[in-house]
């Protein structure tokens, strides 16, 4: 059998969805389903005096009104932040109580004020605008920077501020500024995003008063930790009676990671009102309701000798986290961020200053990418200026700090496991024909076109993760995963997974894992996930991990499978179990033409009757059965690395910025599916060139969001890109059985540097993302305008 | 309320709805057919296209009503004996989707395009998709899925 590992195979799921058959939430339909709509804050921050629901009960149709005084009647608990950020200064984050409807304060646009249940999604939009909210309205805060100089919008929470943490060795990273040859500094922003999946986020309650089972069906990256932050911190049911179902799930981004407070109210609804509640999000309810991503605003300076070596690195960032600490909200800006600001440099010295703020803005949390993609931005970007000051070709100035030595301990946090930077950043220069961009660059000139070249070298820390590692950094829960392979007697496979696919094509790349190890064909595997009744518990997917954690849990629940294929086959074919070798799905005894395929040992060990001479094909003491299960705790993160090279033509009349070739050289390690691998990258930079050149979710001073509508957001389009130049290089991950470090968020973190970059080198001024025409046609001009004044 | 008489996907309909009932909700709610996808409330992301006599529209900017007397094709009305339609062959061969939820309407606006241009450019593929938004795919095996069925539509 060929080797499936590494092959570009179709996908398995297409075909549901090219024919119109997939079943994402919003097209399920309960028998006896209510309707629900929500009714949000028109104000960023207010007090509510008053909420007169008697008009909206009466109106047709409807069911009932609920207020957050109902949620605290039935004792509900609010939202939680899942990890525990100390500040410098020893003591424990500060988060305020993120209560899932507000009772007595609203903190952004779009927070939720109360609840219309209708017998039809008109009578529950006519009887919304019934209810009627008296707030007090108070000044917003809004901006990042001036978070911790305005107002305190949460009792007991001083400047604003969350946590104010601190990594790496501030005395040794000052003694490299003050014997270094030149410093150089750079004030950064990062943009803050809408994640926008596709799909708009959706929740159906369904609650079942005589088993007491509460269903929950949802547009989840990850069921079983929604059904557990549910149970255990909203207490809305104990967890062996609550199912939580993500059937399709069309993207997510990061945002569909957590349960909502969207969530916390359906499941908490139908069982209150003992129907079935329907909650489908419109465009501008996601825009203003779903976690936010970015929106960093840093200072951050390099210590350098005058042979262009690196010798220290200081950031101190202020990070947005919106009006509330959603659930990995302060891990993203802290841990998910402070230990890759080294990028893939060895540089000896750093220190990292993160202060977490709250402002009258929509909750901000992972976004693809998380952490990673700010820290790249900052340390690409300050890479290029100080090679620019230092007078060194950019290229060079990289790959003289470059890492070369595996495993290396970086000063912050991690054990870089394996690595080859220069191959990839060479591979990438080749392929990118950095050798011939003064001629092109010319040829732009004389079209009247201003060409740039912009590197992006990175590194990022994935397969998130150790449980150890994360536990001992404040996570409130481990980060393995489970897996579970089932027989059917007849030989087919049910394989179970934590994980969840919502566009990653697990049931794919998954299957490939099975029918390589299990030597069990494609078509006789099935993937089952997204249902907390149906597999073991699992931790999700994000981070880029559900192959290098979940897939490995997978290799593993194969190997105990042929394990105990060996034993049952040995018994069968009167031979020992250690001399028997399982090969393509048959286990052999060596030399003879004995053996057995596995197809054969699963029906065995369910019909463990007379076969022939063996009285029973089990050896003595051994269980009945074909069905394993693992779960798989890495000992280390997973590091894909990579080299990016942008190359944009700027239109000085007009500012508009074109992405003229984009290149990119990985390093994911082992590939299972170099297709998928592809079209992971392919909209991971798809999603950083958004943020680099179209994107930003922009608040006014009083905290409305005016960028609410793919009318004012502008969503990168077809027409945007070039096509993209993609190829790889290898060096094995040695954190995971498969050799494999994760695809899914690269492009993202990669990109936005490599573009902005060229965007500054082609015109030569600094300009912010998003690199719009009308920003960049202002920048040009007022460099222009100075370059005459200094004349 | 506005009666209504058309085909979809071959069917004979005829239904009688509210007269606001948009395009989109006819299709998905009165006719249970979730393929058409809604992704905006602003005829912007194109995850609802569907053919109107044989020309691509955003059923979300649309009245049912005035899609009376009309032959409608849905995402589910492709398929022919068992036999994925050469656009979907040619989504599936390229890894044209991702997590599917704009590949119904991208799908639609992909076979309109091939009819009305017999052999595009990248380019005119680019712009003719202008108006779908994916959030998965960077575009680039779309396009290549639109090329390969080049010839075949």
């Amino acid at each position: 059998m060929a080797s499936m590992i590494g092959s570009k195979v179709e996908r398995k799921e297409d075909k549901k969805f090219l024919t119109g058959r997939g079943r994402y939430t919003a097209d399920i339909n309960l028998h006896n389903q209510s309707y629900a709509v929500f009714i949000r804050s028109p104000h960023a921050r207010a007090k509510i005096t008053g909420i007169d629901t008697t008009k909206a009960k009466k109106a047709p149709g409807v069911i009932d009104v609920l207020t957050g005084k109902e949620l605290q009647d039935d004792k509900i608990g609010g939202l939680i932040a899942g990890w525990k950020i100390v500040s410098k200064d020893g003591t424990d984050m500060k988060c305020p109580a993120h209560p899932a409807l507000a009772t007595d304060l609203v903190n952004y646009v779009g927070d939720h004020v109360a609840l219309v249940v209708a017998e039809s999604l008109q009578e529950a939009k006519d009887a919304a605008e019934l209810v009627k909210v008296d707030y007090k309205v108070l000044k917003a805060v809004v901006s990042t920077g001036q978070a911790m100089d305005s107002d305190t919008i949460h009792d007991g929470i001083d400047k604003n501020l969350c946590f104010d943490w601190e990594l790496g060795d501030k005395a040794k990273a000052e003694e490299a500024f003050s014997s270094a040859d030149k410093v150089v500094e750079m004030d950064i922003v990062n943009n803050r995003l809408v994640p926008n999946a596709m799909e708009p986020r959706a929740s159906i309650g369904d609650y079942n008063p005589s088993s007491e089972e509460l269903t929950l069906y949802t547009t989840s990256q990850n069921p079983h930790l929604s059904r557990l932050v549910m149970s255990a911190f909203n207490a809305i049911h104990p967890e062996h009676k609550f199912r939580v179902i993500a059937p399709d799930v069309g993207g997510g981004f990061g945002s569909k990671i957590y349960p909502y407070s969207e969530d916390v109210v359906m499941a908490w609804a139908a069982k209150r009102l003992q129907r079935p509640v329907k909650w489908v999000c419109e465009r501008t309810e996601s825009f203003l309701s779903d976690c936010h991503g970015r929106d960093h605003i840093t200072k951050c300076s390099v210590a350098l000798k005058n042979d262009g070596t690196v010798t220290g690195l200081k950031v101190d960032t202020i990070a947005n986290l919106g009006g509330y600490a959603s659930l990995f909200a302060t891990v993203t800006p802290t841990y998910l961020y402070g230990p890759l600001v080294l990028g893939l440099y060895n540089i000896p010295a750093a220190y990292c200053n993160v202060k977490g703020v709250f402002t009258n803005t929509a909750p901000v949390d992972a976004y693809r990418g998380a952490g990673r993609p700010e820290a790249t931005y900052l340390i690409e970007r300050i890479m290029d200026k100080a090679a620019k000051e230092l007078g060194m070709d950019r290229a060079e100035f990289r790959k003289k700090n470059f890492i070369r030595q595996f495993p290396h301990q970086q000063c912050l946090v991690h054990n870089i496991d394996s690595g080859d930077y220069d191959a990839h950043f060479d591979k990438a220069l080749k392929l990118a024909d950095y050798a011939g961009f003064e001629k092109r660059k010319a040829d732009s000139a004389a079209k009247g076109k201003l060409r740039g070249i912009g590197f992006s070298t990175y590194i990022e820390a994935c397969g998130i993760a150790p449980s150890a590692a994360v536990m001992s950094l404040g996570a409130g829960v481990g980060l393995w995963e489970s897996a579970e392979i089932r027989f059917n007697p007849t030989g087919n496979v049910s394989v179970f997974t934590g994980t969840h696919s919502h566009g990653q094509s697990h049931d794919t790349t998954f299957a490939q894992i099975v029918a390589d190890k299990l030597g069990v064909p494609m078509e006789n595997i099935e993937l089952v996930h997204g249902d907390t009744d149906k597999g073991p518990f699992g931790m999700g997917t994000y981070g880029s991990r559900s192959l290098a954690v979940g897939g490995s849990a997978i290799s593993k629940a194969c190997d105990k499978i042929v394990e105990k294929g060996k034993a049952v086959a040995a018994n069968m074919l009167e031979a020992k179990p250690e001399d028997i070798e399982f090969k393509d799905g048959e286990f052999i005894v060596p030399n003879t033409n004995k053996k057995k395929t596995i197809g054969e040992i699963a029906f065995a060990c369910y019909l463990p009757g007379t076969y022939g001479e063996i009285k029973s094909p089990l050896p003595e003491g051994m269980e009945p059965g074909l069905k394993e299960t693992a779960f798989y705790d890495p000992i280390n993160f997973s590091f894909p690395a990579g080299s990016h090279i942008c190359e944009v033509e700027v239109d000085p009349t007009t500012g508009e910025t074109k992405v003229d070739t984009y290149t990119c050289v990985d390093d994911f390690g082992n590939l299972i599916n170099p297709m998928i691998v592809e079209g992971q990258i392919h909209g991971g930079l798809a999603q950083g060139i958004g943020q680099a050149l179209y994107e930003n979710a922009y608040y006014d001073e009083t905290g409305q969001l005016v960028t609410a509508s793919y009318m004012d957001y502008c969503m990168p389009r077809a027409d945007n890109f070039p096509e993209f130049r993609i190829d790889y290089t290898c060096t094995p991950a040695t954190s995971n059985p498969l050799g494999v470090k994760g695809c899914g968020e690269a492009g993202a973190i990669a990109s936005p540097p490599a573009v902005m970059n060229a965007v500054v080198d082609a015109i030569g001024t600094e300009v912010t993302m998003p690199a719009t025409a009308e920003k960049v046609w202002r920048a040009i001009r007022e460099k222009s305008k100075s370059a005459k004044k200094a004349a | 309320m506005a009666k209504l008489s058309l085909t979809v996907n071959g069917k004979k309909i005829e239904k009688e709805v509210p007269d606001n009932t948009l395009l989109a909700s006819f299709i998905r709610e009165n006719l249970n057919l979730t393929g058409t996808h809604v992704g905006c409330d602003t005829s912007q992301c194109g995850a609802c296209v569907v053919h109107v006599n044989g020309k691509s529209v955003k059923s979300c900017a649309m009245f049912a009503a005035d899609a009376n007397n009309s032959e409608i094709t849905t995402i589910e009305g492709l398929e022919k004996d068992g036999k994925l339609h050469p656009v979907q062959e040619s989504f599936k061969k390229h890894h044209g989707l991702q997590c599917g939820y704009c590949t119904p309407g991208m799908v639609m606006s992909s076979i309109d395009l091939l009819k009305t241009h017999k052999n595009p450019t990248d380019d005119e593929i680019r712009k003719g998709l202008e108006g779908n938004i994916c959030r998965c795919t960077g575009y680039q095996n779309i396009v290549a899925s639109v090329k390969g069925a080049i010839g075949k539509v």
